[in-house]
């Protein structure tokens, strides 16, 4: 564009000027990468303040214990048809569980479905995740989270919603924050690049993680799209994206609490790439040995989060074998109840597909919750 | 009091329901300093500023899926989808989200959002302006489907729309935005969802319809009087939930029913009530159950348009057919 068909634009509306200057420079942009704690177990950088206090990186590693165990155990209720399908956060902890413990209690989460870790510390419980799975909408009537939205299926779907959410906040100049994760098969979608755009376009109060854990089903994170990096989406968008090692507690709790902080004093949207691995199938029905190697899949396996926070706990010595014992014990046993209390909780009765469709029924229904009572207690 | 058009009883409903509720918020494209395309929003942005009014980027994704997350947090969301045919790539978030967000946590959550569509023939919009898919919608479990045909229907159902604890979808013929104008009382009064309204009585058919056909139906009504036929006119208004029951009652009188639509033929809202009368009010009839509605094709362009849409002359001769029986 030479100089002479450059036009000085200067909107009513707007405060974005086109001056020639703007026109004549390119425009750079790049994408960190942040870790801290390594496969190893090694700091391989400067530790933030929570990270000096023991107790907060051991409530981080117990809860990443207990998802893992839970899914375990909810893998193997659906082998035994005891649960329906279900989808593991195994080799994922660590994203839920920093997401959990930075956001404050009245910010709003809207999950995929891999974040366990993180509904678990704001109050969702292990009996919720296994009635939804289990086929019982109770699951999702949490009773000790009245704000976050439940899990997520349509991919990508809950990135607008989440969008709206921080839009309230905003305009009602509240101090609180939207967490929404997607994840990478999530930023193909229409869904994703609206919502981010929009959430640019305004400023909101509102974070995004992209748990990218390198599969999309079978679809493999480089045949998903030719971007180097998801995180370079942000940038499209008009506001930050960084990548971050996302099996690595500290920093993505360290990245998620400065993005959190960020939002909430009104400086808008950043964008979290969190780098992980799916350990465990898509979902149960799913079975990724026809798609994906068993090599490559070992060799993942070496940079799983617990191992590289427990050997980093038991070198600073705050941890021992009695501590895992009893954490394994405690867990089991927390487990252990949420599955009878899921096991004894009875089927919603069959006239509940009713009665929250609407706030009150319409008279054109009454008919068929009669049938619905009718046939349920008729069928032979 | 001044007579107004059904576009103008929109803005006042709007303006009246941001008045007296701060959570109301209007946005979509266009909807801001321009007024919107079809100017139902003008002047609002002014009187209630650019946070509760503005506008969205072109993604009518985004504009159904934040109104969830708006209604979920509290707020009343008044999105406008420019044109019907744009509505289709919000369906998902409508499917999906809004219409069973209350039934999937069991009543924690609830979505009382009003989605705005202009929609139907007869301005000679370009492709893709002028389609009636109201049958997509009412399809919809969990959805309210409201169409005024008036403005002071617009007026009343809007406000009770925005008011409405569920998610409603709420589409505006495009046709009447301008063609006729009412006394509209600015007096905050909504007018209940759910119900059919009785806009002529008769005693020899029951025409039933919404929207812009009501023009025709009325017309239809008012020629067959001039032949000695009394037709009684029924205005659906709520498409979903139906209110079969005002449709009942007035077939049980007169015993023929002709159902009038602009939509396409084949599952439409027609096919519904038409099999309702055969499952309830069979007894009631004298004659086949009629119904005068769009082709199922595509919606013509726009020269083709009013061979399309059902004409008052197919009317008169489907009442004459149920006269004959």
């Amino acid at each position: 564009m030479t100089s002479q068909n450059v036009k000085i634009v200067k909107k009513k509306h707007t405060a974005f000027v086109l001056d020639q200057q703007q026109v004549r420079s390119s425009v750079h942009f790049k994408i960190l990468f942040h870790q801290i704690l390594n496969a190893d177990g090694l700091i391989v950088d400067n530790l933030p303040e929570f990270a000096r206090q023991s107790e907060q990186l051991i409530a981080l590693y117990r809860v990443m214990v207990k998802t893992r165990l839970f899914d375990e155990k909810a893998v193997s209720l659906q082998r035994r048809g005891q649960l329906g399908t279900y989808a593991s956060s195994l080799g994922q902890e660590a994203i839920g569980a920093a997401i959990g413990s930075a956001m404050a209690e009245d910010d709003v989460l809207f999950p995929g479905y891999r974040e366990y870790a993180a509904q678990f510390l704001r109050g969702v419980t292990m009996t919720d995740i296994l009635l939804y799975w289990g086929g019982n909408e109770q699951g999702m009537n949490f009773k000790w989270q009245q704000y976050d939205f439940p899990i997520c299926v349509p991919i990508a779907s809950q990135a607008p919603q989440a969008v709206g959410a921080a839009y309230a906040m905003k305009l009602r100049d509240e101090n609180r924050v939207v967490v929404c994760v997607v994840g990478d098969g999530a930023t193909s979608k229409g869904d994703f690049y609206e919502a981010i755009n929009a959430a640019g376009t305004w400023g909101l109060p509102i974070v995004f993680i992209i748990n990218n854990n390198g599969w999309a089903i079978s679809m493999p994170r480089e045949a998903q799209t030719r971007a180097k990096t998801l995180a370079q989406k942000a940038i499209a968008a008009g506001f930050p994206g960084e990548q971050v090692d996302g099996n690595d507690v500290i920093i993505l709790k360290h990245r998620i609490g400065q993005a959190l902080s960020k939002a909430r004093c009104g400086a808008g949207p950043t964008l979290i790439e969190a780098l992980t691995y799916r350990l465990c199938d898509h979902t149960t029905a799913d079975a990724a040995s026809r798609y994906r190697s068993e090599h490559e899949l070992k060799e993942q396996w070496q940079y799983e989060p617990l191992r590289r926070l427990k050997s980093y706990l038991h070198k600073i010595g705050c941890w021992s074998d009695l501590d895992e014992q009893n954490l394994l014990a405690s867990c089991h046993e927390q487990i252990e109840k949420a599955v009878n209390q899921y096991l004894d909780t009875p089927s919603q009765p069959p006239e509940s597909m009713f009665d929250y469709l609407y706030q009150s029924i319409p008279a054109s229904l009454k008919e068929q919750r009669k049938s619905v009572i009718h046939w349920s207690k008729n069928s032979v | 009091m001044s007579e107004i058009t059904l576009v103008d009883a929109v803005n006042m409903g709007l303006a009246s329901e941001m008045e007296a509720d701060p959570n109301v918020v209007v946005f979509g494209e266009d909807v801001g300093v321009n007024g919107g395309v079809f100017r139902a929003t003008a002047n609002l942005q002014k009187r209630f500023g650019s946070q509760r009014v503005f506008d969205t980027p072109l993604s009518e994704t985004l504009i159904a899926g934040m109104s969830v997350g708006m209604a979920v947090e509290g707020l009343k969301p008044v999105a406008e989808i420019q044109f019907m045919g744009f509505v289709y790539s919000a369906i998902d978030q409508l499917i999906n989200h809004a219409s069973r967000i209350r039934n999937r946590t069991r009543g924690r959550l609830s979505c009382p959002m009003v989605l705005r569509v202009p929609f139907g023939g007869g301005i000679h919009a370009p492709e893709h302006h002028s389609e009636s898919t109201e049958a997509i919608f009412a399809h919809i479990p969990g959805l309210r489907v409201v169409i005024p045909s008036s403005p002071s229907r617009a007026y009343g159902l809007l406000l009770a729309a925005i008011r409405d604890p569920d998610p409603v979808i709420f589409m505006e013929p495009i046709r009447v935005y301008r063609l006729v104008k009412q006394e509209v009382a600015d007096n905050g009064e909504a007018q209940p969802l759910d119900v059919c309204f009785l806009l002529r009585e008769g005693t020899d058919v029951t025409l039933v319809s919404w929207g812009a056909m009501i023009q025709e139906a009325m017309t239809a009504a008012e020629k067959l009087a001039e032949s000695g036929v009394n037709a009684e006119v029924i205005d659906v208004a709520t498409i979903k939930p139906l209110d079969m029951q005002t449709i009942l009652d007035s077939v049980a009188k007169t015993g023929r029913c002709v159902i009038v639509h602009e939509a396409a033929r084949t599952c439409g809202v027609g096919a519904e009530i038409a099999a309702q009368l055969s499952e309830q009010g069979l007894m009631s009839l004298f004659a086949a159950v009629e119904r005068v509605t769009g082709y199922d094709t595509v919606m013509p362009l726009f020269n083709l348009e009013k061979e399309y849409m059902p004409g008052v002359d197919r009317i008169i001769t489907a009442v004459k057919r149920t006269l004959e029986g």
